[in-house]
């Protein structure tokens, strides 16, 4: 092959590094990803760094530091391409809950100097910083939709990563719908596929790991909810996960706040 | 009717459809009928009588369905399941080519060879099977897949002994008793000490299959009791679609407001359209991988209610819930007429029950119906 290979690099924000981790996790691919692509940086996997620019940034985490304010600048600018990967660097993650209250009173609880913490007020997704290209869902992202996104990449094609409902899902799998044989709350019907609806497989409620579908009706859930006995509160906490600063769930879930 | 004169029928206990799974079993057949999964009746692989739903049955309201016991030995004592049996005839994800060199040829995906049977299915199940023959078979294109699945398929009917909480078959003249469509249909009757079942035979092949039972011959008496199980079905359902032309009357309200109505209570999760044993739609889905060398094409059950189902140049026709929950009613009771000859409801109330937020089509149809010249709310397509 003449073609050069697109160099690829993995970058990390405020996150846990679960999604990353996906990418070593494509244990039985994960030649032909390293034969397609060239890992230039990626930090979790390698030592070796490619200074210049990028074909294609993954970008992990949130924007939860001055420092990384900065740095998602040059990161985008070093990137031709950039994907952002799961709830953190989509939606602002689990930190985000941080959005909700005063984080120097969290930062006083947690370290024994807070005053030697830098840290922004709020959580931020990557996109709120910086154009972004793709987002890929998930908390975390699914490895097969990764796959997905760096081959149709390769393929100059759309990644085939439905906006649709983990209802979906679900019912293509043959579950049984958890919240209307077990009256379980479930956020399938208004959550974005893309894990294979797992925790239904489970006798679990969905628990939104994926963030709002494209047009969830997240009022009329509420009100079904609270039908069922659902109250106020726990209502507020239901939208309140992963994915709690995505715009469709947070301003749901403020409608439960007193 | 089923010409009980020409063909011919017989008594079985419990033991005879025993026989019958492992007869079916030993012919080649996968047997697929009604066993308990996640609280719930389920269709999935039958391989003994002992995997039957013995003594259980459904409760199901709207967005409502619970699993309750009988007191009795009842093996079909239940409504109707989750989802039917489309997942089997139409599957969630169909493979239709695949290329293992980018510069080769595609590889069609080869039909089913296994052949099906199926045990328990229901007069508005059967129905529904007939509707998506015609949908499938019907027409000028042929769905291979569809039609090696269907060509093998031997049909157990039952005649429904109650009317679950949101069947309307009644109002849709698809039910309760199975017409036609069967190779055999048992009738289960449960006013002795153990239950016996009345076979009746709709097929050669079905009566080839009966001959091998331990049975009885059928009696008047056992006939009766049958026709009175099915009266008694009849008159215990207490949904329905409100009488009228369906199709004259959605036609004629595109705009009416009760689609915003709906539309504030849908949640567009597609879930009705899912558990419809009619739904047929799908979408055509190209994958590459990592390599760029080795393609594939494949079909997955798709639903009007995403936005990617109406999607084309600049975006998705169907841009809202209510021109989305709008196009599934109108498509289901109205413009299926003009393009299938029927009306592609059979009344089971699938979607009634599996709607996460219970909405009802019956009733909607009901609230159109009672004001059809109500104000037009807005005069667009979104």
């Amino acid at each position: 092959m003449t073609r050069q290979r697109p160099r690829l690099a993995v970058w990390k924000f405020a996150s846990c590094d679960g999604c990353q981790l996906s990418l070593l996790d494509c244990e039985d691919e994960l030649l032909a990803v390293a034969g397609a692509v060239e890992i230039a940086y990626f930090p979790e996997a390698t030592r070796g760094t490619v200074r210049g620019i990028y074909d294609v940034s993954l970008v992990e985490g949130s924007i939860t530091t001055p420092h990384d304010a900065a740095r998602i600048l040059d990161v985008r600018r070093r990137s031709r391409q950039l994907i952002t990967i799961g709830a953190c660097a989509t939606a602002g993650g689990i930190q985000a809950l941080r959005n909700l209250a005063d984080v120097r009173e969290y930062t006083a609880i947690v370290y024994a100097r807070p005053d030697y913490i830098q840290t922004l007020a709020t959580s931020t997704p990557i996109a709120e910083h910086v154009s972004v290209d793709f987002e890929l869902r998930g908390c975390p992202i699914n490895k097969r939709q990764l796959l997905e996104v760096l081959a149709a990449l390769l393929a100059h094609r759309r990644p085939v990563t439905p906006a649709h409902s983990v209802c979906m899902e679900c019912k293509a799998r043959g579950n049984v719908c958890v919240m209307v044989a077990q009256g379980t709350p479930c956020l399938g019907p208004v959550t974005h596929a893309g894990c294979g609806a797992i925790c239904p497989a489970y006798a679990r409620g969905c628990y939104g790991c994926f963030g709002p579908m494209e047009m969830p009706n997240a009022p009329s859930l509420s009100e079904h909810l609270a039908a069922l006995g659902m109250d106020r509160a726990t209502l507020a906490r239901f939208w309140r996960g992963f994915n709690a600063h995505a715009a469709p769930f947070r301003e749901e879930a403020h409608c439960h706040d007193d | 009717m089923i010409n009980a004169l020409s063909m011919p029928c017989a008594v079985v206990t419990a033991v005879g459809v025993g026989a019958l799974i492992a007869a079916l079993r030993r012919d080649g057949y996968r047997v697929i009928g009604p066993t308990l999964r996640d609280q719930a009746i389920v269709v999935d692989t039958i391989r003994t009588l002992d995997d039957l739903p013995r003594g259980w049955t459904d409760h199901q309201e709207v967005a409502g369905y619970r699993l309750q016991r009988r007191d009795d030995a009842a093996l079909f004592g239940y409504a109707l399941g989750p989802q039917g049996w489309k997942r089997l005839l139409h599957p969630p994800v169909q493979p239709l080519w695949q290329m293992a060199d980018a510069a080769g040829e595609p590889a069609a995906s080869p039909p089913e060879t296994e052949r099906l049977a199926f045990l328990g299915v229901r007069a508005c199940e059967l129905r529904a099977i007939a509707i998506q023959d015609r949908v499938f078979l019907g027409g000028a294109a042929r769905d291979p897949h569809y039609a090696a699945r269907r060509a093998g398929l031997f049909v157990i009917a039952v005649n429904c002994g109650t009317a679950g909480g949101n069947c309307f078959c009644v109002s849709m003249a698809s039910g309760p008793r199975v017409e036609s469509g069967f190779d055999l249909v048992l009738t289960e009757l449960l006013d002795e000490a153990t239950p016996r079942y009345l076979v009746e035979c709709g097929s050669d092949n079905g009566a080839k299959f009966l001959a091998t039972l331990p049975k009885r011959a059928a009696e008047e008496t056992d006939l009766a009791a049958a026709r009175a199980i099915s009266e008694a079905t009849r008159a215990s359902m207490r949904r329905a679609m409100p009488a009228g032309d369906h199709a004259a009357l959605l036609r004629a309200n595109p705009t009416h407001p009760r689609w915003d109505e709906v539309a504030r209570r849908c949640l567009t999760c597609g879930n009705c359209t899912a558990v419809c044993p009619t739904c047929f739609c799908t979408a055509i889905s190209d994958q590459s991988d990592i390599t760029g060398r080795n393609m594939a094409r494949e079909r997955r059950w798709d639903s009007c209610f995403t936005s990617e189902f109406s999607f084309i140049h600049g975006g998705s026709v169907r841009s809202s819930g209510r021109s989305r929950y709008r196009q599934w009613l109108t498509h289901k009771l109205s413009t299926w007429v003009d393009q299938f000859g029927s009306s592609g409801c059979v009344g089971c109330g699938r979607c009634i029950t599996w709607c996460p937020v219970g909405i009802d089509l019956t009733e909607e149809v009901r609230a159109i119906a009672a004001n059809p010249t109500a104000e037009e709310s807005r005069d667009d397509n979104a």
